[in-house]
């Protein structure tokens, strides 16, 4: 991890939205590390701020939001910084984005190959036949059979799971440093799921791209990623490699969602759900976000923890962590 | 493909036949224009001699009977006071009111559609919200007052442009043009803007409401995400999108279009057919009136199928299911 400059570097970012109804810290002091050719899991319930921590390293945070604060380092360079034109040069070339839902991803009235040569020929001044070719190999590259005969098709004569692989096939076109991956498989059926995941894995150990796997799956989690930071609330409240934060989770939110994972129980066991919901971010009160929900909550918890290591290389935020380990 | 055509072909025919009992008795219940036609000082005699000629001495239902054998053979009947086959009338007059509602149209679609999105991709600033109050006032502005008004500007006060007829004509594969010659053109530029106003209205409603749920969806960002230039978004990817919605309405609307140029061609005295059909009616000239109501019926028709016809190429998913169907 620690022998090549890292791919990306994101350093207390802070993305808010100035809503009518006040502000939404839906990003709040978020910092990790991805390597080269690594993959990190970002894990969290819906509307913990996984997404938009993705669009803000896209530059794609949509009015009214916005990065108020943190860097963002891709290969040295601070997006947070950077010019829209800048932004826009890396995105799609050095950095691609990959979305949820495979059947809202591509324009109903574009064929595929208007939008995948278009992509070649934003970033790379080439013609129309060599950025054609370009992107039937990127089709064939995703197992998309017959190639040439789908570029001439619409999005609605695709698949799920094949509009997905169109999506991956175009955010490959460049041979990007880094792909943020926002659960691009909860759409789609387990075996096809299996298959992306295992194609994405290999793409990445192949050519070194470095991953952001977004989900609220740890499963998936488990069988991919090499780093994992668990999200609460707008906040990472623990990371760390996989094997170590799902073998012994020091957070309980972490210990809860690993809990509710169905592979991991006993069977017949009804599955443990983590009580509650995903508080509002809006208007937030003081003190740890989880600790309406948590059981080991106590007085302490009405102050917001800071991140502290309570074993090496194992930051959480959290004042009471499970060191006992998972029963 | 084939069986849906049969099948709006008969859909055709059934609303001509029910659309012209309508107007049959619509038309004969709005006064006798033997009332009009006749010379008062004529003796009994000769009226009577008149009215069998117009065979308007014949029961309802037998003047209808020949006007459906009639118009089953093409003939729509003489105008009583021209004396001449009523759709050869009509025909005269269409160029005029189509070149009119066409050039409209275009006005409607080439102003309307960037206002439309330029106001949906800004709409708070100031631009974006006085392009909207122009639209409401399009809307609401009574079209034979603005034509009146945009007479006294331009014609009465400033005397830029001419403000009654057609001006100078040019033919072009037998039919007599305006917009071939630059008077013609400044003939044509106010009555086509006073027609043009509520459709450029409901363009600009179109766009922007289109442009503004297109910008949300998960297809710009995507395209966003690749990089793209904002130009080629904007330009391709929310134009392509809102563009169905505005030819199927506008498709539909060149129907009312052609309807409705009957206000303007009389504020502007525009030689067309909508002129035509209000001096009929003055002169209860009975066999025009029913000819033109019965081609404009029939033109709402084959453009309904066009515009059906046009969705279906700029939108690929119609395309596949009528392939299916
Ligand atoms: N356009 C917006 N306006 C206001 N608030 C927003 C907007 N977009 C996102 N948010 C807020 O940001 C929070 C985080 O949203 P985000 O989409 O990142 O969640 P997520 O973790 O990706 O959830 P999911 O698993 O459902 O995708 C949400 O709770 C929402 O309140
Ligand atoms: S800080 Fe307190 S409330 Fe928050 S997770 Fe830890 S124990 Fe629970
Ligand atoms: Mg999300």
């Amino acid at each position: 991890m620690t022998d090549a400059a890292p791919t990306l570097v994101v350093e207390n970012l802070r993305t808010h939205f100035f809503t009518k109804a006040g502000v939404v810290k839906a990003v709040d002091d978020v910092s990790f590390t991805v390597g080269k050719g690594r993959i990190l899991g970002l894990v969290g319930e819906s509307g913990s701020g996984k997404s938009v921590t993705g669009f803000s390293i896209m530059g794609l945070v949509d009015a009214p939001g916005r990065v108020v604060g943190g860097r963002i380092l891709f290969r040295g360079e601070n997006l947070a910084e950077a010019s829209e034109e800048q932004v826009r040069r890396l995105r799609g070339s050095r950095i691609a984005m990959i979305f949820q839902d495979p059947m809202m991803t591509l324009n109903p009235v574009l064929r595929i190959d208007t939008q995948m040569i278009e992509a070649v020929q934003a970033h790379d001044s080439v013609d129309r036949e060599t950025a054609r070719r370009r992107a039937r190999d990127a089709l064939g590259k995703v197992g998309i059979p017959s190639p040439d005969e789908r570029l001439q098709a619409y999005p609605h004569q695709f698949s799920g799971g094949m509009r997905q692989r169109v999506a991956i096939a175009t955010a490959l076109l460049h041979k990007p440093d880094l792909i943020i991956c926002d659960e691009p498989t909860t759409a789609l059926d387990v075996t096809i799921q299996g298959q992306i995941l295992y194609e994405m894995q290999k793409l990445c150990r192949d050519s070194g791209t470095s991953l952001v796997w977004i989900t609220h799956d740890l499963s998936v989690i488990a069988g991919l990623a090499d780093e994992v930071c668990v999200m609460y609330a707008g906040r990472i409240v623990e990371a760390g490699t996989v094997d170590e934060v799902l073998d012994r989770p020091l957070h309980p939110y972490t210990l809860g969602l690993i809990g509710s994972v169905p592979s991991r129980n006993v069977r017949g066991r009804p599955l443990a759900q983590i009580p509650g919901m995903t508080p509002s971010l809006l208007g937030l009160p003081a003190g740890c976000a989880f600790r309406t929900r948590c059981g080991r909550a106590d007085d302490a918890c009405l102050i917001t923890p800071e991140i502290s290591a309570p074993l090496p290389d194992r930051p959480i935020r959290c004042f009471h962590p499970v060191l006992a380990g998972p029963a | 493909m084939l069986v849906y055509f049969i099948r709006r072909m008969m859909q055709a025919v059934l609303v001509l036949f029910i659309m012209s009992i309508l107007v049959f008795v619509g038309v004969f219940s709005i006064g006798n224009p033997v009332d009009i036609l006749i010379n008062p000082q004529a003796d009994q005699e000769e009226i009577a001699r008149a009215i069998r000629v117009l065979g308007l001495d014949k029961p309802l239902w037998e003047q209808y009977w020949l006007f459906l054998v009639n118009a089953a053979r093409g003939d729509l009947g003489r105008s009583f006071v021209f004396n001449i086959p009523a759709i050869e009338l009509i025909l005269q007059r269409m160029p005029a009111t189509m070149e009119l509602a066409i050039c409209a149209t275009f006005m409607g679609v080439l102003m309307g559609i960037p206002l439309g999105m330029w106001a949906g991709l800004k709409p708070d600033s100031v631009s974006g919200k006085s392009i909207m109050a122009g639209s409401i006032l399009g809307f609401s502005l009574p079209t034979f007052w603005v034509g009146l008004m945009l007479i006294m500007i331009f014609a009465v006060y400033l005397g830029w442009l001419p403000s009654t007829g057609r001006g100078q004509t040019r033919n072009f594969l037998g039919i007599e043009l305006s917009i071939l010659t630059w008077d013609g053109i400044k003939h044509m530029m106010m009555p086509a803007f006073n027609l043009a106003l509520f459709k450029l209205s409901l363009v600009i409603r179109l766009a922007r409401a289109g442009t503004r749920e297109a910008i949300l969806q998960d297809y710009v960002k995507f395209a966003r995400a690749k990089g793209l230039r904002s130009g080629r978004i904007i330009g391709v990817h929310v134009f392509k999108n809102i563009m169905i919605p505005i030819v199927t309405v506008l498709g539909l609307e060149l129907g009312s279009t052609i309807a409705f140029a009957v206000v303007t061609e009389t504020v502007f005295a525009w030689p067309g057919m909508g002129k035509l059909i209000i001096d009929s009616i003055n002169l209860l000239d009975r066999p025009v009136i029913v000819a033109y109501l019965m081609i404009i019926v029939f033109m709402f028709i084959v453009i309904n199928l066009v515009v059906d016809l046009m969705y279906s190429v700029l939108d690929p998913r119609v395309r596949i299911a009528e392939a299916r169907g």
